[in-house]
């Protein structure tokens, strides 16, 4: 009974709070029928914002790849001046407002910034430009390769490597023989849950955007723009992205904790 | 060494690509910063550009936003070629920055690209029944108008609702005591006029003080609304300028003179705006009521923008104090 | 390595230190006690702490029911909970605005108050007390449990005695990290909250509009705030995690 009870608060409440908004979404960007959905996701604009969000995703998520399973080993296998330091900066993004960020590249890359002068003689704009929506997304979507390799290089332990060691591997043999392929769950499942983050990043990128925008920031202008349709199709199609991304997760995790 | 070198040349390489990776037209680009409401009529004046031989394979990137807001953008560093703002006082930030002749108001049509009026928006059928100033401060209505220090649509509210009691025969004072007055209905203050419209047009409020051509453009996207021209009103001045740093001063000047000529005219008649040409104004005129009592910024009550910023919308302004005391913003 | 970290994450923080202090500790202050600035901090707080609330009670229930119970479809529903994760905030936003505006299907109009807020922030933090108790949960040995049971105390002293304590570490590491995220949320509140300053403007909106008025220092000054309350929060969960295993070792 009082498992019914329980059952029943909470299956209730996420259905009240989770997917209460996921069906608005299909109801809403369908009420005009597919065709209008349809001319809405093809129309010039939402391609060339979805390119910008593809485009800006592309980078953001390798670079930070690199950088998490780097950073993971130096953490877990170093020792270096400053390790705690730079273990709490890389958490840092998940618990400062995305504006944080776009105020940042104003005070260094606007008119009047700490760089300004340099890039402008070079005629590089960064500010109001692509590269400050996509140092913006990278600052935001950095920590979740770093936190899942961190663990799992933990677990797994440094015998195997060694072994590799005393056989005569070099450094580089080992990393792409033993390491990587121990930590290749942990990194997959950081990269979707970084490549779900860049995708749906809004705060920052609306700040610093210029002429360009995003997917995310193509919602809101259609909204702005007497355009609902066209703003609840853009959702949809991020909406469907969000899905695959939970698919994935589910279909990662386990895999992920098996390995570990 | 190797791993710190290398991502970094690697981050160096993909934000140079994204630096470059600017799109432009065969031609050239123009880069257009305008303020929130003419995104619809200014995409048909562009496609009609791209048509003449002027035009053909220019390409542009536009922006849109609350007017004030823009003006400070391009001048914190937002590149642009021409700017079509709202105020001749968000022009004159550009002025200020250096960014934009001090002349511009010399140009033809005195450097404006179109008119509209201050207009109230009210439910449809009227239920409130709001025809007038007056109306808007009876007991129990609820205004909706947009931050003053961030939109240029409010400016033109505010000083619409001072001359129109200074029309009437009301003081300096008086008049500012009615526009403190306006304030205390006031429900919402967005930071753009666009902005302002959608908080209406979601149900907030029973009047938008807006721009008629925003009516109109409101209501030809569909939405409910409708909207009273009051007696006393302010002509809007819509002024457009180049940005004297710009590398395509001469595309963007032969582009401001086809927005002045008769075919960008009409296409402004028809989308809602006012026409400034003479010849196509007159071909309008049924559907843009004249308002004999119309009054204009750089009449004596007002005396041009300068005076109006630093008396209203300054830091020790009028605007100021009466947004502390209704507890409002005092920055956009 | 440490190159890219300080270019991306420490010199763009370090760079709102130093311009929150341009003008000095006066300027500094100006900017954090002006009353707007001091509305929209409180607001963004208040809210986040009510939202960070709620779902700490219903995500322990969410948790226990998701470790404890067995019923069909579980799992999925398991996945469903990181939805918050994996959407963007201004989808959730324009689905709230649809759902509570004036013209909503259900008949709930909450748009453009506070209580907009609240609902987009509860959204939000949904995922987090779930997820930070359901581990807790599952290495749980339930033999302490049915000892209890069986010396007479009721299901309720059980979880209270039993198996509050044991959670409690994670439903209070949970509450910490729901509300740093929800403090500093911007887009599900941007499009439903109508951003009116004193009444529903919250800090993260503040700092946007200060950034378009030109008053960087001052939007660095808020932002510094909103910085060293994350901070706070970071240190607090660390800090909550190490009680939690010292208990492990004692």
């Amino acid at each position: 009974m009082r498992r019914l009870a329980l059952r029943t608060i909470a299956l209730g409440y996420l259905a009240i709070v989770l997917l209460g908004p996921l069906a608005m979404i299909f109801f809403k960007t369908f009420e005009h029928g597919f065709g209008a959905f349809w001319d809405a996701v093809t129309a010039h604009e939402s391609i060339v914002a979805f390119k910008t969000t593809l485009l800006i995703t592309a980078i953001a998520v390798p670079l930070n790849t690199i950088f998490g399973i780097v950073c993971g080993l130096a953490i877990v296998r170093r020792r270096f001046p400053g390790k705690g330091i730079v273990n709490a900066f890389i958490d840092l993004p998940l618990a400062v407002s995305p504006v944080v960020v776009g105020v940042s590249l104003f005070i260094l890359y606007g008119r009047g910034g700490w760089f300004y002068g340099v890039f402008e003689n070079h005629g590089i704009q960064i500010l109001f430009a692509l590269p400050a929506m996509v140092i913006a997304t990278m600052f935001v979507s950095l920590p979740f390769v770093a936190r899942e390799v961190i663990p799992t290089l933990r677990e797994v332990g440094e015998e195997q490597e060694q072994a590799a060691h005393t056989l005569g591997a070099s450094g580089w043999q080992t990393f792409w023989r033993i390491t990587l392929p121990s930590i290749r769950w942990a990194v997959i499942y950081g990269v979707v849950l970084t490549t779900a983050r860049c995708l749906g990043e809004y705060g920052a990128v609306a700040i610093v955007h210029g002429y360009k925008t995003t997917a995310t920031l193509q919602v809101q202008d259609y909204y702005e723009n007497f355009n609902q349709t066209g703003a609840y199709a853009v959702s949809l199609m991020l909406a469907v992205v969000a899905v695959i991304v939970l698919i994935s997760m589910i279909l990662i995790r386990p895999r992920e904790v098996e390995a570990a | 060494m190797r791993r710190i070198v290398l991502p970094f040349v690697a981050l160096v390489a993909a934000l140079s690509i994204t630096a470059f990776a600017g799109a432009s037209g065969k031609d050239g680009n123009l880069a257009v910063v305008a303020y929130s409401t003419p995104k619809t009529v200014y995409g048909k004046i562009i496609q009609a550009w791209q048509q003449t031989a002027d035009g053909k394979g220019v390409s542009f990137t536009q922006s849109y936003g609350a007017s004030t807001d823009q003006a400070r953008a391009v001048a914190a560093g937002l590149k642009a070629d021409l700017v079509f703002l709202s105020t001749g006082d968000d022009l004159n930030v550009l002025v200020d920055a250096g960014l934009v002749d001090k002349n511009w108001d010399k140009q033809s049509y005195h450097g404006i690209e179109a008119d509209t009026v201050v207009v109230f928006a009210v439910r449809n059928g009227n239920p409130k029944h709001i025809k007038g100033w007056a109306d808007l401060v009876k007991p129990g209505v609820q205004v909706i108008t947009p931050n003053p220090f961030s939109s240029g649509s409010a400016k033109w509210n505010i000083l619409a609702a001072d001359g129109a009691q200074r029309r009437l025969g009301k003081t300096d004072k008086q008049a500012q005591a009615f526009v403190k007055q306006l304030f205390q209905h006031v429900v919402s203050q967005d930071t753009s006029g666009r902005n302002a419209t959608n908080t209406f047009l979601s149900g907030k409020g029973d009047v938008l003080l807006t721009y008629e051509s925003e009516a109109l453009t409101s209501r030809a996207a569909g939405t409910d609304i409708q909207y009273v021209i009051p007696r006393q009103t302010m002509l809007i001045e819509l002024p457009i300028a180049v940005i004297k740093s710009s590398p395509n001063k001469d595309l963007a000047n032969k582009f401001i003179r086809f927005t002045k000529g008769t075919v960008a005219q009409d296409l402004f008649g028809q989308y809602g705006w006012r026409p400034v040409n003479p010849a196509v104004a007159k071909k309008y005129a049924s559907k843009y009521p004249a308002r004999p009592g119309i009054f204009r910024i750089d009449d004596k009550i007002f005396g041009g923008w300068r005076t109006v910023d630093k008396k209203w919308f300054g830091p020790n302004g009028i605007m100021a104090g009466i947004e502390r005391s209704i507890g409002g913003p005092t920055s956009g | 390595m440490t190159a890219y970290l300080t270019l991306i994450v420490i010199l763009p923080l370090a760079a709102v230190v130093a311009a929150s202090g341009e003008d000095g500790w006066a300027g500094f202050w100006a900017a954090v006690s002006n009353p707007e600035a001091v509305a929209a901090l409180k607001l963004s707080v208040l809210i986040a702490i009510l939202a960070a609330l709620v779902n700490a009670v219903l995500g322990t229930i969410t948790a226990w029911v998701l470790v404890r119970d067995r019923f069909p479809g579980r799992s999925i529903v398991n996945s469903v909970i990181d939805l918050p994760f994996a959407l963007p905030t201004i989808v959730a936003g324009l689905v709230l605005l649809a759902l509570y505006s004036p013209s909503s299907p259900i008949g709930v109009h909450l748009a453009f108050t506070r209580w907009a807020i609240f609902m987009a922030l509860l959204f939000v933090t949904l995922p987090f007390v779930v997820r930070t108790v359901q581990p807790v949960l599952l290495e749980l040995d339930m033999e302490m449990e049915q000892a209890a049971r069986s010396l007479g105390a009721s299901e309720f002293t059980v979880f209270r005695r039993v198996v509050l304590p044991n959670i409690m570490p994670g439903i209070l590491s949970g509450i910490a990290l729901a509300f740093a995220r929800a403090v500093g949320e911007i887009g599900s509140v941007v499009l439903i909250s109508g951003n009116n300053p004193f009444h529903t403007e919250v800090a993260s909106v503040y700092v946007l509009n200060q950034v378009h008025s030109g008053n960087r220092s001052a939007a660095a000054a808020v932002a510094v705030v909103l910085l060293l309350i994350s901070f706070v929060i970071l240190l607090l969960v660390g800090g909550i995690r190490r009680l939690a295993t010292r208990h492990e070792y004692a």
